[in-house]
């Protein structure tokens, strides 16, 4: 399985992880030897078998839709690159 | 006299506390001066001294006062990637730079609410990515077991430092994490005790993410009773995790004293690899034979889909990866490297903050996640895993534990694999099986290679079968001994 440097960008923007265009090709290349290696899992006959979706046997369990906890805006922006007045600053979004 | 304090094991300190032998505070300096004369070994990432002192004075209070708790004054080393509140946590990721918790894990608050007191954030491979400590944004860690005047060897990976940090007797305890293997792997590597809970036992609840469905916390311990008695403290459910299994915590530590006549032993013949060096597999002979003498009954099985279980790992982690890391965006927490729009933002400060590793794994499994993929790698990986599952749940129905090496070699040279990421991967080869099942398993150290350096045995259990999984590791212990490096032995 070969990945090609097309896909190798479309999953980078994806993940957003900028990636310089000279990294391309040998990500490529090692990321293929991976998943070269994951074919293995080809071989294993999977028909009629449930995927896993919990790891040990329970109930998910439900609570009440209620509010337990908030009214911290301080702690919650304690550790923000760039917070103003109770306010996430990011990049202008709009023009 | 200072540096035999920090010898002691959990119980050994709990008892001399107890009986007046010695202080908290004279516990805590002990620690912390093993620690510093350590510094070589780069085990410690964020310096809790002062807080521990303080922490010192008031458990010597509470003792004082006949208000000591079961683990009153005992030090604990916690690896990175435990929130820890009002301490710096970074999972020694560059993008948590500067990140101070406002909370607590729950798995580290119940110690400190037993009366242990932190004692040194250890290192760790970024967000615990690794299995040689070498992704680490803090540095490797040099494992104690390393020749005086030879190379640095790896203390394994992910958790590094709280392996080191035990085995070079600075500390009687450690937390690590463990999603493939990186509690027992560095504990085989480092001479000490290891041991992965079921999935479901522990709260995962302030542990940064890396696999969820993998995930689990465990004690590091110098012997199978210490481990025993940090995971009765640390076990129990917890609303906060949803996957947390809402089951009494047996009496661990008194569990130890039971009887194993009669008990089952299974070797699984698929881990039976050409490749295996000789020491490991006469190693793992000689566990056998161990058991046989104390009266246990050896059974060979199968798990026929022991071979599928490193790819469909790698798969299923790097998916869950992918998905928990997507939160670190440069906006809430962490470091951030500017653009001139939220993407620019976005992409620079991952591209910045993550390392190699991290960003390859990433990659991965944004990857097997993507449109037209989906089916074909992430969901077989989930049949796979159910295959794997079953496996286990058959062997299970004949024996009580299984039997197995924990890693594939000893401790090697700090650069070795770093090339080479299948070489490191493979590292994980006896510990993802178990991982993918949810099982609890155990790293005892049994013996050491030709060059000296330690070896440990795997037991595995069934679900929630922590006191068979226990009492098996005291035979192994009982037979093989414990170990110090040499530097520490002294």
């Amino acid at each position: 399985m070969a990945l090609t440097d097309d896909d190798v960008r479309r999953v980078a923007e994806l993940v957003r992880i900028r990636l310089d265009e000279t990294e391309v090709k040998p990500l490529g290349e090692e990321l293929s030897r991976i998943f070269s290696w994951i074919e293995a899992l080809r071989e294993v006959d999977v028909a009629g078998v449930a995927p896993m979706t919990s790891v040990v046997e329970m109930q998910l369990r439900e609570r009440d839709d209620a509010v337990t906890d908030g009214n911290c805006p301080d702690r919650i922006l304690g550790n923000a690159p760039a917070a103003e007045d109770g306010h996430f600053v990011v990049p202008r979004v709009i023009e | 006299m200072s540096s035999d304090l920090a010898r002691l094991g959990v119980a050994e300190a709990a008892d001399g506390l107890a009986a007046g032998d010695c202080s908290a505070v004279e516990l805590v300096e002990a620690c912390i001066a093993a620690q510093e004369a350590a510094r070589d070994l780069n085990v410690v990432v964020a310096d809790t001294a002062e807080r521990a002192r303080a922490a010192a004075v008031h458990a010597d209070q509470r003792r004082r006062r006949n208000e000591a708790r079961p683990l009153e004054g005992i030090p604990v080393a916690v690896k990175d990637i435990f929130c820890t509140e009002g301490v710096a946590t970074t999972a020694c990721s560059r993008i948590l730079d500067g990140f101070v918790p406002e909370y607590e894990s729950t798995v580290s608050a119940r110690l400190w609410e037993a009366g242990a007191i932190l004692v040194g954030k250890t290192n760790m491979d970024e967000f615990a990515m690794g299995s040689s400590n070498e992704t680490s944004r803090c540095g490797p860690v040099r494992n104690p077991w390393s020749p005086v005047d030879g190379p640095s060897l790896v203390p394994g990976g992910s958790s590094g430092g709280s392996a080191a940090v035990v085995a070079a007797s600075a500390v009687p305890a450690a937390l690590g994490t463990d999603t493939g293997g990186s509690i027992r792997q560095p504990a085989s590597f480092c001479g000490v005790v290891g041991l992965k809970p079921t999935y479901g036992r522990c709260s995962r609840w302030g542990i940064i993410a890396f696999a969820s469905s993998l995930d689990q916390a465990g004690p590091l311990t110098r012997s199978v009773a210490d481990a025993a008695l940090i995971l009765e403290h640390i076990a129990g459910f917890d609303p906060r995790d949803s996957t947390s299994a809402d089951l009494a915590v047996p009496d661990l530590h008194a569990a130890l004293q039971g009887n194993v006549k009669g008990l089952r032993v299974g070797v699984p013949s698929e881990y039976r690899l050409d490749s295996l060096p000789s020491s490991i597999s006469d190693l793992w002979e000689q566990g056998i034979v161990w058991f046989r003498d104390a009266g246990a009954e050896l059974r060979e099985v199968s798990l026929p889909h022991t071979r599928y279980a490193l790819p469909a790992y790698y798969i299923v982690a790097p998916a869950e990866a992918s998905a928990n890391l997507a939160r670190y965006d440069g906006v809430r927490f962490g470091a951030r490297s500017m653009g001139t729009d939220p993407d620019e933002l976005y992409t620079r400060t991952r591209r910045d903050g993550f390392g190699e590793e991290v960003r390859r794994r990433i990659m991965i499994g944004g990857y097997v996640l993507s449109e037209g993929y989906y089916d074909a790698y992430y969901l077989r990986a989930q049949q796979v895993r159910t295959r794997i599952a079953e496996d286990f749940r058959q062997a299970f129905q004949d024996v009580d534990v299984l039997l197995t090496p924990t890693t594939p070699s000893s401790a090697f040279p700090e650069g070795d694999k770093t090339d080479d990421p299948l070489a490191m991967y493979v590292n994980d080869i006896f510990t993802v099986p178990a991982s993918l099942a949810g099982l609890p398993a155990i790293s005892v150290p049994a013996g050491l290679d030709e060059a000296g350096l330690p070896l440990g045995l795997q037991l595995v259990g069934r679900a929630f079968d922590e006191v068979t999984l226990l009492q098996a590791a005291t035979i192994l212990e009982d037979a093989a001994g414990t170990f110090r490096p040499p530097t520490v032995a002294a």
